[in-house]
């Protein structure tokens, strides 16, 4: 029975549910954060890399002579210097290798050649010009459609030979892996007996997540000790941490990973760079710590872009819009080295999530993952992994088929949606849906933007010669990897932790294997331990990142954090629970099962009066425990998740579009998002927003071009596009909740839903509006460049 | 991103100044706001070994009106044109143009002799000199000359400032009640350099044209003066059918470079539209309209 009273006790903890200010923003705010480039230690030296001008080219030779002869360096690092430790290359997380230092040639341009370790950036930087690389220009590779080719430039003369690099076999030195799923025969027949077919060839353009804070680290070896501590800007430092050890022979216990603040992830920070290994072989080399920082031209240009599929599409349908089969093709342009970060065992992330949201009786995907002349990566940008390339194809393959049979998008989208009663739902490419009502989320949206009384807009629109265009996405994720039995990374699974100890005056220090980068992890967990314990989030301290304190997990990447850390808080919090549970009845002298949990105390079933809270508990905890029990008060848990969890959501985008410039403006943007149970909807809200910019982003101006020599075009802030508050479109939020049966408390994860479906939902609007003109699909990034070209072929701009 | 090791002169006057140019001749580059210069400097594009920063010489700042001109002093900076009353009234153009240069961090340091000096044929401020007829002082060794915006612009990174001179002052004749004014530019986004811009100011006398300057942005090695456009509507009542053959005129007069702001045909056509909502703009405002 819920009162008053005990509704006042419940807000006061402000737990699950309560739209609880950030934890994190007075540090951030008053520019109190540290971040990696914040932390100096005594007689630190700085590392600065000799990059590739080529992007395919021999070295004939390196002279260091003259950057040595600048004084205040140190050190000038080669692959040649490094082989003797065997550390010129590394494995990726991808089962490849990756150069650290070129070894004979560069495979791309700005490839990290060698790195000047000197007294400060400044003297490092000088130095770098000093050093003198011969090279040999070779025939770059830079289309992906031309990379099997028969006389393709080779790119891996190191791995020429080889049966595999890490995912399967091989056909041609530049073939990375084939990966397929699904029925293909039966996937044929459907397209074979079907009454529509739609094809159509598209391309999620290669981005980068360019978080503000670029990649960087401190890497300190204590030669005293034999210890070496890493400072590092990571989403993943205990993985950071095992690949140390695996590397360099240091045992585990005697490496620390820390991340300190981290000035936004975006999937950036999961990998290992050159730059963190050439930095802990200079300080173990040096006897002094070494720092080593990107500035935003090396970020955009070598650690991890994400996408570079280019795909192609198809569905087969029946006259009336039932959708009978989904066929991908997908060419995967991985560059230099395939050093994407997907659980081990998915070369192509959870890429075969592009069933959607609909129910697709057959389907068959194929990736092939090649080798160009470009920088490595492949990682998921604000995304589980691949999954928004997967939406993307399927959202826009939607489109195309309503577009083909005259039938309005939604109707076909109602029409194919996987209902309510089927969950949990089988997709044809293996995975279980956990819940999901999609038909209740489209309508909602529908009605709140009056989406009849858009399509006669448009139309009267249209008759004026004007360009409007709406653009819906239904889309499906698959995050929070995920169950150790499919996802590991290098061996290890990918579960999380959290540890939690209840101090006697009834505050509480958690921490967790995940690691905060914007998400307020500082604030939801100590919500969700709140919620669980009755203590007040006020006196929660939340700690993460630091490898020698919090227990080992994977880290914050794929949406994993609440899906499997949040988990593993609340199963550690209810190990808590239980113990207080029986300390309760033996100070209230009564039996456990007399006892009902009560927001924030354990009381006797049938007489409310007699309870003891849970800072009472806490109390005794350290003073008074049943006989037998240890004591104390703290627990540990290591969750395992038995599935993944499926967040969803409905979008709807109008554009306008300067049929004279080829402007674009984002008039509405209507987001429902389901992410299940809601800790903090005013976080929820902001990560919404953040992923929305982000997709704005990316779907109308964000791309890395290369020209035909492979030099990356566009690499600054100056060209790289971000909105600022002037071209962000205002956001409309809305949500419905439909828990996840699976998780302890019915939550989903969030942060990464609007930048999945996002971006297909503007494509979507763009081609909705070229597309009643009667164009073809239109790829990303829609920029008025772009949007000219179409309606200049479209004549829409005569005066 | 670092720049390479250099000197720094701060002198306060300007005979300081043309002095240490004079000594140090090619090797030295002066210091306005720095936000072209600086950024050159962090990726090595420019590694002068002397910097003389001009912030300190109080000459070199603020907008008078004398002897039927108005004149802006080199150093005077986006944000102090944007705020002046007299630019508002006397050469509206050059402030409604000053708000569409760069963001605000860069109009609060960034000056108007900097974005003229420089010659980068994507800064706004030569075209909108091109519009209003302006002038330039320049002071040298050899004294001081005046030289007309027209002519100015030889290229990319090129005017007619010669070794040794600083840009000392921009000398504007005021606006008339029959002036009309516009700027259009087509960015990517705020912050942005023009895709294309066009800068038009044009003077009615009853209905016809009598006289009109057009200034183009980033569509050729420099700003350009579109004179055959001109021509087409000097003298003539100015008409849409008239607006459209002068642009016609204008994108024929562009020699734009492809970059990712776009290729030749895309630019081409920008300078065009740039042109006629400039020109439309310009005399609605001229007949009296906002
Ligand atoms: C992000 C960003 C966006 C920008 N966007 C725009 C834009 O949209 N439009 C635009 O017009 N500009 C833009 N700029 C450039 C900006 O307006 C610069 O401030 C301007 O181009 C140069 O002026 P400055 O005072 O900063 O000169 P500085 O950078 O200090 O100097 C530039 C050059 O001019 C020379 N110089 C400076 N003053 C004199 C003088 N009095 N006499 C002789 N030579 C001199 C210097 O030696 C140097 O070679 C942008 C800059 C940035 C960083």
């Amino acid at each position: 029975m819920t009162t008053a009273e005990s509704l006042d006790r419940q807000d006061k903890l402000q737990g699950v549910g309560c739209s609880r200010k950030r934890k994190e923003d007075p540090r951030f705010i008053q520019g109190k954060g540290n971040y990696v480039d914040d932390i100096k230690l005594p007689g630190m030296l700085y590392g600065d890399f000799v990059r590739s001008p080529y992007a395919h080219a021999r070295i004939k030779s390196i002279n260091k002579e003259a950057a040595l002869a600048l004084p205040g360096v140190h050190a000038v690092l080669t692959a040649d210097d490094l082989k003797p430790l065997n550390l010129h290359w590394m494995p990726t997380l991808a089962g490849d290798k990756q150069a650290v230092l070129a070894d004979e040639k560069v495979c791309f341009q700005y490839q990290e050649v060698a790195m000047v370790i000197a007294d400060d950036r400044y003297i490092a930087a000088d130095a770098t010009e000093l050093v003198e690389v011969e090279y040999e220009e070779l025939p770059p590779l830079v289309d992906p459609h031309k990379a099997l080719l028969p006389d393709a430039p080779i790119i891996r003369e190191d791995a020429a030979g080889a049966d595999e690099v890490g995912q399967g076999q091989r056909t041609h030195p530049n073939h990375i892996f084939t990966w397929d799923v699904g029925d293909e025969a039966m996937t044929d027949r459907a397209f074979e007996n079907a009454d529509v077919v739609v094809s159509q060839e598209m391309l999620n353009q290669r981005v980068h997540p360019s978080p503000l804070e670029t990649c960087g680290c401190v890497a300190s070896f204590d030669k005293v000790r034999g210890e070496l501590t890493l400072y590092l800007t990571s989403q993943a430092p205990h993985v950071v941490r095992t690949v140390v050890t695996m590397l360099s022979g240091i045992p585990e216990s005697k490496v620390r990973v820390v991340s300190p603040d981290i000035g936004g992830g975006f999937g950036n920070k999961v990998g290992i760079y050159p730059g963190y290994v050439v930095s802990i072989v200079a300080s173990i080399v040096l006897g002094r710590p070494v720092k080593w920082i990107e500035d935003r031209i090396e970020n955009l240009s070598t650690t991890a872009f994400a996408r570079d599929y280019h795909m192609i599409g198809e569905l087969a349908a029946t006259k009336d819009g039932k959708i009978k089969g989904l066929r991908v093709n997908v060419l995967a342009d991985h560059g230099a080295f395939n050093a994407h970060a997907q659980p081990t065992k998915w070369p192509a992330g959870f890429f075969s999530i592009c069933t959607g949201s609909y129910d697709i009786p057959t389907a068959y995907a194929k990736v092939k993952g090649v080798y160009t002349n470009k920088a490595p990566g492949g990682v998921a940008y604000r995304c589980s992994f691949r999954v928004t390339e997967a939406v993307y194809v399927v959202e826009r393959m939607i489109d195309v088929l309503a577009h083909k049979l005259e039938m309005d998008p939604a109707e076909l989208r109602m029409k194919n949606f996987i209902q309510p009663e089927q969950f949990p739902y089988h997709s044809a490419l293996g995975w279980e849906y956990d819940s999901g009502d999609y038909p209740t989320a489209l309508k909602k949206v529908m009605e709140a933007v009056d989406y009849a009384g858009l399509r006669k807009e448009q139309a009267e629109k249209k008759a004026r010669g004007e360009i409007m265009g709406i653009g819906l996405c239904t889309f499906t994720e698959v995050v929070g990897a995920g169950p150790s039995k499919s996802c590991d990374i290098l061996g290890v699974g990918m579960f999380d932790s959290a540890e939690i100890r209840v101090h006697p005056t009834g505050s509480v220090i958690a921490r967790m294997g995940t690691i905060t980068q914007g998400q307020g992890h500082q604030t939801t967990y100590a919500q969700i331990i709140a919620t669980e314990l009755g203590l007040s989030s006020e006196d929660i301290q939340i700690e993460e990142g630091d490898t020698s304190t919090a227990p080992y997990g994977l880290g914050t990447y794929g949406s994993r954090s609440t899906p499997v850390g949040g988990a593993a808080t609340v199963m550690a919090a209810r190990k808590i629970r239980e113990k207080a549970r029986k300390i309760a009845a033996h100070l209230m002298e009564v039996s456990e099962n007399d006892l009902e949990w009560d927001v924030d105390r354990f009381r006797v079933a049938g007489n409310h009066e007699q309870f003891k809270t849970m800072k009472d508990i806490a109390w005794a905890a350290y003073n008074n425990v049943p006989e037998g029990m240890e004591m104390g008060l703290e627990s540990v848990d290591y969750y395992d998740p038995p599935n993944f969890t499926y967040p969803f959501g409905a979008y709807l985008c109008v554009v306008d579009i300067d049929r004279f410039t080829g402007e674009l403006k984002v008039r509405r943007f209507y987001a429902l998002d389901d992410c299940g149970t809601r800790i903090n909807p005013m976080i929820i809200e902001g990560q919404v927003h953040g992923g929305l910019n982000e997709a704005f982003a990316v779907a109308t101006g964000q791309e890395l071009p290369y020209d035909e020599q492979g030099n990356l075009l566009g690499n600054t802030f100056m060209d790289y596009f971000w909105p600022t508050m002037v071209e962000t479109p205002v956001w409309e939020l809305d949500y419905t909740v439909t828990p996840s049966p699976h998780h302890p408390m019915g939550a989903k994860g969030v942060a990464e839903s609007p930048h999945v479906g996002g971006i297909p939902c503007i494509s979507n609007a763009v081609n909705d509006a070229f597309m009643q003109f009667g164009a073809s699909h239109v790829n990303m990034p829609h920029n008025a460049w772009r949007n000219w070209k179409a309606i200049h072929e479209l004549g829409l701009d005569k005066q | 991103m670092i720049p390479g090791v250099f000197d720094y002169h701060a002198p306060t006057t300007m005979a300081d100044a043309i002095a240490l140019l004079a000594q140090y001749g090619d090797e030295a580059k002066v210091l306005a706001g720095g936000h072209s210069l600086l950024p050159m400097m962090k990726l090595r594009f420019a590694e002068p070994a002397y910097l003389i920063d001009l912030n300190k010489i109080n000459e070199l700042r603020g907008i008078s009106e004398a002897n039927g001109m108005v004149r802006i002093g080199a150093m005077t900076t986006e944000n102090q044109l944007i705020a002046s009353d007299l630019l508002a009234q006397k050469c509206p153009l050059i402030p409604e143009a000053a708000r569409l240069v760069a963001d605000p961090q860069v109009r609060n340091r960034g000056t108007i002799g900097g974005d003229i000096a420089h010659g980068d044929p994507g800064n706004d401020h030569p075209a909108v000199m091109l519009a209003v007829g302006a002038s330039f002082v320049l002071a040298g060794p050899a004294g001081e000359r005046t030289v007309a915006a027209d002519g100015f612009f030889l290229g990319t990174y090129w005017t007619g400032l010669e070794e040794g001179e600083i840009l000392k002052e921009i000398l504007v004749p005021p606006v008339t009640a029959s002036t009309g004014h516009g700027y259009a530019k087509l960015k990517r986004k705020t912050g942005d350099y023009a895709t294309a811009g066009a800068a038009v100011q044009l003077t009615l006398n009853g209905d016809v044209c009598d006289s009109i300057n057009i200034g183009l942005t980033n569509v050729g090695a420099c700003a350009i003066k579109a004179t055959e456009a001109e021509d087409v509507l000097r003298g003539q009542v100015i008409t849409e059918a008239l607006i459209l053959t002068a642009a016609e005129k204008a994108m024929a007069m562009t020699d734009p470079a492809e970059d990712l702001r776009g290729d030749v045909e895309y630019k081409t056509h920008m300078a065009g539209e740039m042109c006629r909502r400039a020109l439309r703009q310009a005399l609605a405002r001229a007949k009296g309209g906002a």
